[in-house]
């Protein structure tokens, strides 16, 4: 049954006020979500360098009421499945392992561990935030970025390269679940985690997480970029359970009735765009309706 | 007992949680935001101000109250509030001078 108001969620914050991570952060509003469907007295974080580390703090304080350990870049999934052998190990089966990482941490430094800790079958949901890039150094591209956009690493040319397509493969290690979430669409993503926490085995999830200083847009505007982006197919929220693909919450109803957005409306307010083509817009455009026509596509097969 | 000598005298370094971790996060605002509590629904049908905000300074009871101590001013409440009882006023503590 999906939550369908704020009120339901629960009252209670694991973030305290007053962390290191930036005004309207795309990564803590979807953090704290997170943690409300979890049981973060049953929960331990294992947690790359990277932005996540920043919002846990500087040693001897931290703002998360959880338990954390901090981890090499690359060695997320490792430490993850090193946990939950352990928990396994000491009959502590009522925990959860959350493996929390940036994009850089999963589709470029981290893709060996994780994919060796998928293959072994370990224990643990692993939340991807995407930015899009690696913010906390100073935005320089990842294989994440998408092809149009400016970073510290690509500043003339802009990305030339379409995003990596880590749900596929994920898909192919076969993990009992799957899913995708936006910050901007909290109630969906408490779902998700709640499904995700009750699943035994490997479990991902993605999550579109934007980044105001690393895209260049108004803080304000945290959650009209990350609606924009579901409506126009940049991200699309969906969940795949045991390899059965539907879409969900505002995909789902974009699916059913209701008009794509274009690329232009969703690049026009960031500046990391500014510099892009109309070749690159079109491309761009070609790549999201393509896959989203995969997606509507895997979505009816699996409705019928 | 040697175990529990062994415990002791190892060195963990394990943070400990506690509000403030960055210091008064309220000092980074430009804009301050100032709810004014007649337009506000006062409905718990609505609460999207403490669900999208990204610390959670905002209350969860009514009448609403945000945490200026370490509100971050970045202006989603007042964005996304549909009924636009949230305003955001330019200084880091406005409701001094324009307290109703």
């Amino acid at each position: 049954m999906a939550t369908s108001a704020a009120k339901l969620l629960p009252k209670e914050e694991f973030i305290l006020p007053g962390t290191r991570s930036c005004a309207a952060c795309g990564l803590m509003l979807t953090y704290r979500h997170a943690l409300k469907a979890l049981d973060p007295g049953k929960t331990i974080v294992a947690v790359p360098a990277s932005c996540m580390t920043v919002l846990h703090g500087v040693y001897p304080i931290t703002p998360v009421k959880v338990i954390c350990i901090n981890n090499p870049f690359g060695a997320t999934g490792a430490a993850a499945s090193g946990i939950a052998a352990g928990l396994k190990a000491l009959g502590n089966d009522d925990y959860t392992v959350l493996a929390f990482a940036g994009d850089g941490g999963t589709y470029d430094i981290g893709i060996q561990a994780l994919s060796g800790a998928f293959e072994r079958g370990a224990n643990f949901l692993y939340i991807c935030y995407d930015n899009e890039g690696y913010m906390n150094t100073g935005t320089q591209r990842s294989s994440a970025s998408p092809a149009g956009a400016i970073t510290s690493t690509t500043p003339v040319l802009a990305k030339l390269q379409h995003k990596k397509n880590m749900i596929g493969i994920v898909e192919a290690h076969r993990i009992p679940y799957i899913a995708t979430a936006s910050p901007a669409f909290p109630l969906d993503l408490y779902d998700k985690v709640k499904t995700a926490k009750d699943t035994y085995g490997p479990r991902y999830m993605e999550v579109h997480a934007p980044c105001p200083p690393g895209w260049g847009f108004p803080n304000k505007d945290l959650i009209k970029m990350g609606k924009l982006a579901v409506d126009s197919g940049i991200h699309v929220l969906f969940e795949i359970k045991d390899g059965v693909f539907k879409l969900t919450s505002r995909s789902l109803s974009l699916a059913e009735k209701g008009k794509k957005k274009t690329i232009s409306e969703y690049i026009k307010g960031q500046t990391r765009f500014k510099k892009i083509s109309q070749d690159q817009i079109n491309s761009l455009q070609e790549f999201v309706d393509q896959r989203w026509n995969e997606f509507l596509e895997r979505h009816h097969r699996n409705s019928f | 007992m040697k175990n529990e000598q062994t415990k002791e005298s190892t060195i963990r370094a394990i943070s400990r949680p506690s509000k403030g971790e960055a210091g008064k996060t309220g000092d980074w605002r430009s804009q301050t935001p100032v709810i004014d509590q007649e337009k506000c629904s006062q409905k718990e049908s609505c609460l999207l101000c403490w669900l999208y905000c990204p610390d959670g300074v905002i209350s969860r009871e009514f009448p609403l109250e945000i945490d200026l101590e370490y509100c971050k001013g970045c202006g989603i409440c007042a964005q996304e509030c549909p009924r636009k009882a949230i305003r955001m006023v330019d200084g880091r503590n406005p409701s001094e001078k324009n307290a109703s």
